[in-house]
């Protein structure tokens, strides 16, 4: 699991992941506040249902998939840490449209 | 092997439907096909089974539409029992989408007509917007309606192409990639192709090269009035499905992506894309269903159609019966019909007037002063 | 919809694209810069501007925070930057982009493409499992968040595979083993090239102190594994693999699994524009073709940074101050005698820092095997789930190359665009047909170059503001 060995200045907010609260770090990268968290697996997909995490970290790979303040296939490792953010994750191929959930 | 008795050029689904049909009646077959970049208008079709309003203006096509889609389904099974290979065929029926009364009611006229000329009738219903809604209920509030025809369907036309290419080889046929051909000439008895790999020899030659065929067909006396005309499709990533049937310009697929686009240029060969036609028709697909404004776009591509002058298709053979040209647009929807009647009459060396006349290239040749 | 106009647009706040801006802001010309991240930095400089502490400094050492100057002349430059934008298309007219702010078009003279490079990928059985993720995803956790993971596996080769675990050792963390996948004698093929290296001597002299630093720290080194497999049912369990020519399997449990296969260029943009690009056999990938300065075969597409051929972070820095130095003299804003004399102390300094080139990409070429796998199972594309069985039985079909193997087998279809599998299945298709890398070919991409939404394409985003 992903331990943090330091801590930098700047504020812990909470963001709320499929109705569980975690702490992050305000402007932090929300792939890292996830994996940080232990949240596992960040989605599953729309082929075979595997369990996906972030592989590349760096915007190619697709594979850290979430739905973001409603927005489903939101590459975590593109986004920055707000106060409030809500996160799901997503199970298999997105519902057409803006949405809040998965199944 | 010895010499095939019959070469196709194209490997396209035209000329591997062919391919496949000569070699199930017990034909050698090559077919030659050129490499991995290719004007490949599979790549570019919608892989719609589609009925409604194609050979409005000329009854002949409309019926050969019409019985190709009819045999489909068994078509479909056949060839994914020889091959296993699923070609996600069905049939729900498919709706074509009016933004305004007048293109509604336009539209209406022209499928009555289309009925009242063709021998294969085929029902249609003409349906405000409440009533689209009923079939596809995502359809945007700038939709004025639309007409529903139950004839209509979809298949994976990338999943047919190499359905069709492997049930030919599995039968006997050699699949010759990487066989750009240069050149078709008499030879003896015979035809020669000059390949970019070398030269190959059959006794008989059909064209089913696409846009290859205006430069390739003259050069054995035949016609390939075709030009190309680029259509710029849009394919979405997988979301849940939503779209119950096929309509005329947006398509679910099974995998669950959108694939969409009606535009329609002369630009040559250019399978390019364009931002100003992206954007329209991207406007165009979120006010026929809003809930795709937040969907994603993955792969966007300029797929060049083989166009005839008046867009029927031509079917022409040599006086003796020994060389063919196929040009045609709709590969997809006439698929059963290349892989089994069209083959029997090419194996028997003419095309029946009574059938073929409406489809010979001679029609363009009336006006010339 | 933001609407803007510029003479240089570059695409890209790495070490090229920051260094091209500001070149080009103090020549004169408007240039507005764009970049997916929240900062500017690109990978080697990630979350540079974030706040960090003086721990996590000295395990990222003085090449990271030697790109702060850098950053800082971008940042006071005048170029206009946008981040937290996705460019989904570029043309001879500009480019398109999505993000936060609405998203919009820039009409521009010119296109500089500073996408930077991506690890190669690395498909070998389990590697899409929770748990595995590339060394350079690791590093990025790091300096981003000060996050480690103990216990994990390295495996691979490369450069950056001995600096990740070298500052996950000076981090304290506890490395269970470094598989090193490089062909032994790579280090003979390599030799050759040695002296040029040495020219540039800071390099080598780094490698060989990170070697002692892990060999001192007793992290277990292992050379000689074959047929590496990564096993695990909902996340990686173990690292197993074969040891020597008739050893019995080896087995390593593990939680967290990082590959590395030394890095390559991202070519999705040059190549979704049209331009031309070759094979580079030295280093195993597709590069476009571009002159000293970047100029590509399109008049208005200009290439710099790792994105046109692997060079490092000083090279990157170089060849975008020689794009920016190209677009200004094409535009007419610099004579050619400025140019001349401009230029030519940057392409000396470029010849210098390539010197240890060579070597590295001999030492470090990727063995045989690790480019096309040899297990039927083994996923290539991640997004469509095509293993290499799919892909060696469309092939056997007579399927002539990676664009009808799209068609045939969806791989390259996903959301990716075939960033994760262009590479490896063009090494399938040349392995099972005989042909060369360079004979087999690419996946013809087009735009967008990112998956982006219809209301993106459309110009019907939800924050709409006019510039003019």
């Amino acid at each position: 699991m992903f331990r943090r060995f330091d801590e930098a200045a700047g504020p812990i907010v909470e963001i709320v992941v499929d109705d569980r609260r975690i702490e992050a770090r305000l402007g932090e990268n929300l792939a890292a506040a996830l994996l940080a968290a232990e949240i596992e697996p960040f989605r599953t997909t729309p082929v075979s249902g595997a369990a996906r995490m972030p592989y590349c970290m760096m915007g190619v790979c697709f594979d850290c998939l979430a739905i973001v303040d409603g927005v489903p296939n939101r590459q975590t490792c593109l986004e920055t840490v707000r106060a409030g953010m809500v996160v799901e994750r997503q199970n298999g191929a997105r519902a057409p449209g803006p949405q809040n959930g998965g199944e | 092997m010895s010499e095939p008795d019959y070469m196709i050029v194209g490997g396209g689904i035209v000329g591997a439907a062919i391919a496949y049909g000569l070699a199930r009646s017990g034909e050698r077959v090559a077919l030659l096909d050129e490499g991995d970049v290719a004007f490949r208008a599979a790549r570019g079709n919608f892989g719609n089974v589609w009925v409604q309003g194609k050979g409005a203006t000329c009854p002949a096509y409309a019926d050969l539409t019409r019985g190709a889609a009819n045999d489909w389904a068994e078509f479909a099974e056949d060839l994914s029992t020889e091959t296993g290979i699923d070609l996600h065929f069905r049939r729900p029926g498919a709706a074509y989408i009016c933004f305004s009364p007048e293109d509604l009611a336009k539209r209406v006229a022209v499928l009555e007509q289309s009925n009242a000329n063709a021998r294969i009738k085929s029902a249609f219903e003409a349906l405000d917007l409440a009533d689209l809604r009923q079939r596809l209920p995502d359809v945007g509030p700038e939709v004025a309606g639309g007409t529903f025809c139950p004839d209509d369907g979809t298949a994976n036309p990338l999943l047919l192409l190499r359905a069709l290419i492997k049930a030919a080889k599995d039968l006997g046929a050699r699949y010759l990639p990487h066989h750009g051909v240069t050149s078709v000439a008499r030879d003896g008895a015979g035809y020669a192709a000059e390949t970019t790999a070398g030269v190959v020899r059959a006794g008989r030659l059909v064209l089913a090269a696409g846009l290859g065929n205006a430069r390739l067909a003259p050069m054995v006396g035949l016609d390939g009035p075709v030009r190309p005309v680029r259509g710029q499709i849009m394919v979405t990533e997988k979301v849940r499905s939503f779209l119950a049937c096929g309509t005329n310009f947006i398509r679910q697929t099974l995998e669950g992506g959108c694939i969409f686009g009606e535009s329609v240029e002369e630009v040559g060969l250019d399978d390019g894309t364009s931002l100003p036609v992206l954007r329209d028709t991207a406007q165009k697909a979120v006010a026929a269903f809003p809930l795709l404004r937040d969907v994603r776009v993955v792969r966007a591509w300029g797929a060049l159609r083989i166009m005839t002058p008046d867009g029927v298709p031509v079917y022409q053979a040599s006086p003796d019966g020994s060389a063919f040209v196929v040009c045609v647009h709709s590969g997809v929807t006439l698929a059963p019909f290349h892989a089994r009647g069209f083959v029997d009459n090419l194996i028997s060396g003419s095309l029946p007037p009574d059938r073929f006349s409406a489809f010979s290239p001679e029609r363009f040749h009336v006006q010339t002063v | 919809m933001n609407r803007t106009s510029c003479d240089l647009a570059v695409v890209g706040a790495g070490p090229a694209g920051m260094a091209a801006a500001s070149e080009a802001s103090a020549l004169g010309l408007r240039a507005v810069v764009l970049d997916e991240k929240p900062g500017p930095g690109g990978q080697i400089y990630h979350a540079i501007t974030a706040p960090r502490t003086a721990a996590r400094d000295a395990v990222l050492g003085p090449d990271y925070l030697g790109g702060l100057p850098l950053v800082d002349a971008f940042t006071s430059s005048g170029a206009d930057y946008r981040s937290g934008a996705t460019v989904w298309q570029i043309s001879e007219d500009g480019v398109s982009y999505a993000g936060a702010d609405g998203g919009g078009d820039i009409a521009a003279s010119r296109v500089l493409v500073a996408t930077g490079a991506m690890e190669r990928p690395y498909p070998l059985p389990g590697w899409t499992l929770p748990g595995v993720m590339t060394a350079g995803a690791a590093q990025l956790l790091l300096k981003g968040s000060g996050l480690l993971a103990d216990d994990a596996v390295f495996v691979g080769t490369g450069p950056l595979l001995y600096l990740v675990a070298t500052q996950y050792v000076n981090a304290g963390a506890r490395i269970e083993a470094i598989i090193d996948t490089a062909n032994p004698a790579a280090k003979w093929a390599a030799l050759p090239h040695l002296p040029m290296a040495l020219r540039q001597s800071g390099y080598i002299a780094k490698g060989l102190r990170m070697l002692a630093r892990i060999r001192r720290s007793g992290t277990k080194v292992i050379h000689g594994a074959r047929d590496i497999a990564l096993e695990g049912e909902d996340r990686v369990a173990a690292v197993t693999w074969q040891q020597g020519a008739s050893g019995q399997r080896q087995r390593l449990a593990c939680r967290h699994v990082f590959l590395h296969q030394g890095v390559v260029p991202n070519p999705n943009m040059t190549m979704a524009a049209r331009a031309a690009h070759r094979w580079d056999e030295a280093q195993a990938c597709w590069v476009v073709d571009r002159d000293t300065h970047g100029r590509t075969s399109l008049p208005w597409l200009l290439a710099a940074g790792d994105g046109a051929g692997i060079g490092g972070a000083k090279v990157a820095e170089l060849s975008g101050r020689l794009a920016a130095l190209a677009a200004a003299h094409d535009l007419g804003r610099l004579d050619a005698a400025a140019f001349a004399a401009r230029s030519a102390p940057l392409i000396r300094r470029v010849g210098a820092e390539m010197a240890p080139r060579p070597f590295l990409d001999r030492l470090y070429r990727p063995a045989d095997g690790t480019l096309a796998p040899q297990d039927e199972a083994t996923i290539l594309c991640r997004c469509e789930e095509v293993r290499r069985g799919a892909v060696a039985d469309a092939v056997a079909e007579g399927c002539p190359g990676p664009n009808q193997l799209k068609s045939f087998t969806r791989a390259g279809m996903g959301p990716c665009q075939g960033r994760m599998c262009g590479h490896s299945i063009g090494a399938v298709i040349s392995e099972l047909s005989g042909r060369s890398a360079a004979e087999v070919g690419y996946f013809r991409l087009r735009m967008p170059v990112k998956p982006v939404t219809l209301g993106d394409i459309g110009g019907m985003t939800h924050a709409q503001k006019e510039e003019t």
